[in-house]
């Protein structure tokens, strides 16, 4: 364990590395055969990804330069959408609430999905309680929306009659601005913990048995484990779940489109809906586009940063 | 035959504008094939259907393919539409909506169908067919139905808190104090202990059925929240309407009436704006949790078909200006200027607004046609149903109506007003917030 760190945190190692991997000229040439073969078969990807993802974004940028109402030819205006953005009050507040969002969903489904994944490892080995957490994640996400909606509705809803059959008030889940973007959050961390769990689980069993079997031997707690050994093995996989989680999370839409719209005032106007609203519902596509553009770069940070700092391309494994 | 021949160099002339204009649909000038129309209306499919269907029979050429799309659909799906030309031929449009889809150049005019076919456009109720006129002065629609305001209210709720109907069809309001309309309202409330109200002792945290019902935070509009009471203190949304460039929500007599309204939630006799998202304002209705609702003539069919709630409609209050008052909404049919098929949907809207279609739209008793006979039918047809919708004609009759509010950037206005609104009415701001908020609404017009 203790050279497997030293190794880790040796940075000539790791810089020479990059060099070596990278070819040199001649090398290219003589794999040119291989080239037409490759790009053969990314050809077709290629053509999904340059019409659904180059050509949009691109445009996208353009459009957040212009006013554009979608009927009509766009105008372009240079920086003003941007600059409009920065004294804007509802962009910041999304921001904020966003930002909310994401913390509440990540914290509690990466905590949950990590104890049902050793639960899974552990314990609950039969395939059928395995795909059962798995149920939430295969409904779709409106429906999940509207099934807790109507759940958790204040006058009507069934989570709402047990509490007040119990004596207590009743809660507007979704109606109070206290209440509405920590019940979103929740609400998706029940569809999603199941899948992210999945994934951790599957870092979990590329965890070699010996490891386990050498710390027993040494007499380590089940705890000191889990610490030493359990978390920093998981760790390459831990953080390609928070990335991928943590931009799904930030794109939060579907379930506010379809139950709070953004209310009450202001509370769960997120981002996405945000854009969605000055995008489909005022006609002013040219600040929605630099919205998104904005939302881009911070997504494209968020994902940069975690992945330098908790250096997921590495493992201690090697 | 004179109307059709009309109805062809009609079309003719709109074909040649079309193309004039670079169109680029190859235009059909012979009013015949499949042309689309749309509507929102799930209650009002029936109807059309059978005027579609009247329709072909007396003009074999052409075929009507009707499609109904909920209303939280409708707007995206149709904007979506003219812009990927999938957009169909004749649809059912608002006035919240058209301004911006003429000014767009996305609907056809039918200033030459009107002309040639020599529409007499006195047979709608007064005003309807002026809402269609668009600030360019060209016609983009031809009336179809209306609306106004009155109060639902539970006939049993009503005796048990010892009103009588006469009692409430007479009601008044002022801002100061809400005169006759609180203190029924107030009297309607009952808490769960079975305490009013207007009794001391009271508990306004646990009450069991509201004096008045709460749809939403309304936002700019609030066509059947508060428009009825804020138009009988002289207040109007805009400096002049159709058109408006100015609101007016920093206008004391308005922020006055708000203030009122939202005390209503205070004072625990009117439920809290956040137990409103979820269940339906008229479903909570139905349930009895609410005596009074405010709403509008479309939702006639939905008040009276509650089981075991005897429903009533009585005409909003009088307010200070001794009057009652209501909004005055009208929709039409408009044509998509990118339509492949123009004289075939002149036609089609042509018959929409004419008595044959708006007769079998009254016989069904769902909406008020425009024309003022096929209305009066309408009247009749409801009554033949049990419902006396006279609380929604009165209006029409005594010429207590006025129009919605038609201005441009209508979105992005309910963009602003509805957080705050929603603020005031959750108690988070005072009336007087808005005031910034109109600074923020009028900014747009600058």
């Amino acid at each position: 364990m203790t050279t497997l760190t030293k190794q880790q945190q040796d940075p000539a190692a790791r810089v020479r590395r990059p060099k070596a991997a990278k070819p040199d000229r001649k090398s290219f040439i003589h794999r040119s055969g291989d080239l037409k073969v490759a790009l053969f078969f990314i050809f077709p990807a290629m053509i999904g990804f340059v019409a659904f993802y180059l050509v949009p974004t691109i445009r996208g940028v353009y459009l957040s330069f212009t006013e554009y109402s979608i009927l009509g030819d766009p105008t372009w205006i240079g920086i003003k959408n941007y600059t409009a953005m920065l004294g804007d009050e509802l962009f910041w507040n999304a921001m904020a609430v966003t930002v909310q969002y994401v913390g509440l969903n990540i914290g509690f489904q990466t905590v949950i999905a990590l104890g049902l994944a050793l639960l899974m490892h552990r314990v609950a080995k039969s395939t059928f309680i395995r795909g059962a957490l798995l149920l939430p994640f295969l409904v779709a996400n409106v429906i999940v929306a509207l099934l807790w909606f109507w759940m958790l509705d204040y006058q009507l809803g069934i989570v709402n009659e047990i509490i007040s059959w119990m004596g207590l008030p009743r809660i507007a889940f979704f109606g109070s601005e206290q209440w509405a973007i920590p019940t979103i959050a929740a609400v998706n961390v029940w569809r999603h913990m199941g899948y992210t769990a999945l994934l951790i689980f599957a870092g979990l069993q590329s965890i070699p048995n010996h490891v386990y079997e050498v710390a027993s031997l040494d007499g380590s707690s089940p705890t000191r484990t889990f610490w030493s050994i359990t978390m920093p093995l998981l760790r390459p996989v831990m953080v390609l779940v928070l990335v991928v989680t943590v931009i799904g999370s930030f794109q939060v839409f579907d379930t506010v489109a379809v139950t709070t719209a953004g209310g009450p005032i202001n509370a769960s106007r997120v981002i996405q809906m945000y854009i969605y609203q000055k995008a489909f519902g005022e006609s002013d596509f040219g600040y929605a586009s630099a919205l998104s553009v904005i939302l881009f770069v911070i997504l494209a940070l968020v994902a940069f940063v975690q992945m330098k700092f908790l250096k997921g391309n590495e493992s201690d494994l090697d | 035959m004179k109307k059709s021949i009309g109805a062809i160099a009609a079309a003719a002339a709109i074909a040649v504008s079309l193309s004039a204009c670079g169109g680029s649909a190859p235009a059909s000038t012979e009013a015949k094939g499949e042309i689309n129309y749309w509507l929102w209306d799930a209650n009002q499919l029936p109807a059309y259907q059978q005027c579609a269907t009247d329709f072909t029979k007396a003009n074999p050429d052409i075929k009507v393919k009707i499609t109904q799309r909920g209303w939280d659909d409708y707007w995206t799906t149709l904007t979506n539409g003219f812009v990927a030309g999938t957009a169909p031929d004749v649809f059912t449009d608002h006035l919240a909506k058209y301004p911006e889809f003429a000014s767009k150049k996305q609907l056809l005019s039918l200033d030459d169908a009107v002309k040639n076919d020599k529409l007499d456009l006195n047979i709608y109720n007064k005003g309807l067919a002026d809402l269609w006129v668009a600030e360019d002065g060209k016609r983009y629609g031809l009336p179809k139905d209306w609306d106004t305001v009155a109060m639902f209210y539970n006939k049993k709720l009503i005796t048990d808190a010892g009103y009588t109907e006469e009692q409430l069809k007479n009601l008044d309001w002022n801002p100061s104090d809400g005169g006759s309309y609180e203190k029924a309202i107030a009297h309607l409330t009952v808490d769960k202990n079975g305490k009013r109200g207007d009794e001391s002792g009271f508990d306004k945290n646990k009450v069991a059925v509201y004096g008045l019902g709460l749809e939403d935070g309304s936002a700019g509009m609030g066509q059947t929240q508060w428009s009825f009471l804020t138009a009988t203190t002289g207040w109007t949304h805009t400096d002049k309407n159709p058109w408006g460039k100015e609101f007016k929500y920093d206008d004391p007599k308005f922020q006055e009436t708000i203030a009122w309204w939202a005390g209503l939630v205070e004072k625990g006799y009117m439920p809290k704006l956040e137990t409103t998202v979820g269940t339906e304002i008229q479903d909570s209705f139905g349930a009895g949790k609410a005596a009074i609702n405010t709403s509008g003539s479309w939702m006639i069919g939905q008040y009276t078909s509650y089981k075991g709630v005897e429903t009533g409609i009585a005409p909003t209050p009088k307010g200070p200006n001794g009057k009652r008052a209501s909004m005055f909404n009208g929709l039409a049919d408009s044509i998509w200027a990118g339509t492949k098929n123009p004289a075939a949907s002149v036609k089609w809207v042509e018959y929409l607004a004419s008595a044959k279609c708006q007769d079998v739209v009254a016989s069904k008793g769902v909406v008020f046609p425009a024309i003022t006979t096929s209305s009066e039918k309408a009247a009749e047809a409801f009554k033949a149903k049990g419902t006396d919708v006279s609380a929604f004609t009165t209006h029409v009759k005594d010429g207590t109506t006025f129009l919605f509010p038609i201005a441009d950037k209508a979105a992005k206005v309910e963009g602003i007003m509805k957080p705050a609104m929603d603020a005031v009415l959750s108690g988070k701001k005072p009336a007087s917030s808005l005031t910034e908020a109109n600074n923020q609404v009028n900014a747009l017009f600058k």
